[in-house]
């Protein structure tokens, strides 16, 4: 079996298509990350021809709304690396606690996994009655499916321990309510949560933030394109806010990087300090 | 393939192993001589562990740049570079390296046909692939790929394997060019990168 049965220049069509009928523009995304995920879906979805495939796509919006929900990446989990939840909940929250309102942004958020972990924390915290969680991805599924707040109850295991190590007192089952095979969280969490589409390429800032998470979007742009989206967060962050990013993410080089300070403790996590 | 692979210049070598292929690897780093033309990529499946940093140890054992991979990351020759855990790591085609989280392949993150099949895209003849010991059958449909695309394909001997099924079931599926014990595998990287033409 051959694998690889888009080539290069077959991805450059089909770019060209996303943008210039649908405006989607993921020519500065990483080429063999979306190679990968273009060939993957082509297979899937069985198409005899790359000629099929294209005219699928130029004459069916639904199918649009499949291609861009598949050739990006949503795996995502509740409390994702637990060491750096923990950080946020000992050192992040206890600076946000002193503004009397809070602000977050969830760049990227996909289903929502990580907004919930996060009205987790500052419900614990007593903060969640003073804050608003921002909630913005690229694909319109995915922000429907965090607005339902329901998630596959067998993930739940994983979830459990995850919170418990970012240091979780509680009995994790106690936000969550299980039916058949999902877990519906407590609606007191996604009463402080707005859900929106925005595009990180061509959308702009739309509010000003004490922190912005974005984990594990950035790896998928190229260089240009980073730079423009930690521009486009520097534009979007107060002085002293917080960026936290993903365990592989940096500002180290980027073009906002002198203008921010990490924690001590090196988890991914960046304060802007001019 | 006979020997002609030793006339060819090899730019980059993929190592992949799942249970069992640590023990391999302590066994070629401190072969490897430096001067090489490669880079060499080691995907291994492992557990996350937050304080058990497989880097350093590796670098205890080589001469050549040990580094856990990051995203942008440009090849060297004489680098090694580890894909981390919960990563796949895949290779563009200005020789830097991406880091993807999407869904596990042969449930396995990072994945060893998903860097092969990424690698063999970008490197082509000048890519050589090891594939080690293992209980899965991650590597297998990569090999094919690295083959299909000019490159060198090597399995471990399952005989020497600790856990033989992935060799095996990569020789039943793939022609692979080469089948090694762990004590030839470190001097057969050395030749592969050596110079050529002088």
């Amino acid at each position: 079996m051959e694998r690889h049965i888009v080539t290069d220049e077959d991805i450059d069509v089909l770019l060209a298509d996303l943008l210039d009928l649908y405006g989607y523009d993921f020519t500065e995304y990483s080429r063999a990350s979306l190679k990968r995920r273009i060939n993957r879906l082509f297979v899937l979805d069985r198409f005899p021809s790359i000629a099929e495939f294209r005219y699928r796509l130029i004459s069916d919006q639904d199918y649009l709304r499949r291609m861009v929900e598949e050739i990006t990446v949503n795996v995502t989990e509740m409390f994702r690396d637990p060491i750096f939840y923990r950080t946020i909940r000992e050192q992040v929250l206890p600076v946000l606690a002193t503004h009397p309102f809070i602000r977050i942004w969830h760049a990227g958020c996909s289903t929502g996994e990580e907004v919930f972990s996060m009205a987790i924390l500052l419900q614990e915290a007593n903060l969640l009655q003073k804050s608003l969680l921002y909630a913005t991805d690229i694909n319109p599924r995915v922000v429907e499916k965090l607005r339902k707040g329901i998630f596959p109850l067998r993930q739940m295991k994983q979830y459990s321990e995850n919170y418990m190590a970012s240091g979780g007192k509680k009995d994790f089952s106690d936000y969550y309510t299980a039916k058949y095979d999902h877990a519906k969280f407590d609606e007191n969490l996604s009463r402080k949560m707005i859900s929106s589409t925005h595009n990180l390429v061509s959308d702009r800032s739309f509010n000003e933030f004490q922190l912005i998470m974005c984990r594990n979007v950035m790896i998928y742009f190229d260089k240009d394109l980073q730079d423009k989206t930690l521009t486009l967060f520097d534009d979007s962050l107060e002085k002293l806010g917080f960026l936290a990013l993903g365990s592989k993410e940096n500002l180290k080089f980027s073009v906002i990087g002198k203008k921010y300070l990490q924690l001590e403790n090196k988890e991914k996590i960046w304060r802007k300090v001019i | 393939m006979a020997q002609s692979y030793l006339n060819n210049t090899y730019n980059l070598v993929v190592i992949g192993g799942s249970a069992g292929s640590l023990e391999v690897v302590l066994k070629i780093l401190p072969q490897l001589k430096p001067g090489s033309s490669a880079s060499i990529i080691i995907v291994m499946h492992r557990k996350i562990t937050y304080d058990f940093s497989l880097s350093d140890l590796l670098a205890s054992k080589t001469k050549w740049n040990v580094l856990e991979a990051d995203e942008k990351q440009v090849l060297k020759h004489d680098h090694i570079y580890l894909a981390p855990a919960d990563y796949h790591l895949l290779i563009e085609k200005d020789h830097t390296i991406s880091l993807d989280v999407s869904e596990k392949v042969n449930y396995s993150r990072p994945s060893i046909d998903v860097t092969y099949e990424s690698a063999a895209d970008v490197y082509h003849s000048t890519l050589a692939a090891i594939l080690l010991s293992g209980a899965n059958d991650d590597g297998v449909e990569g090999l094919r790929k690295v083959k299909s695309s000019g490159g060198l394909t090597i399995v471990q001997d399952p005989k020497t394997a600790s856990v033989a099924y992935m060799p095996q079931h990569a020789i039943n599926k793939v022609a692979v060019d080469l089948i090694l014990a762990p004590e030839e595998l470190g001097n057969l990287i050395n030749q592969l990168g050596y110079p050529k033409g002088r």
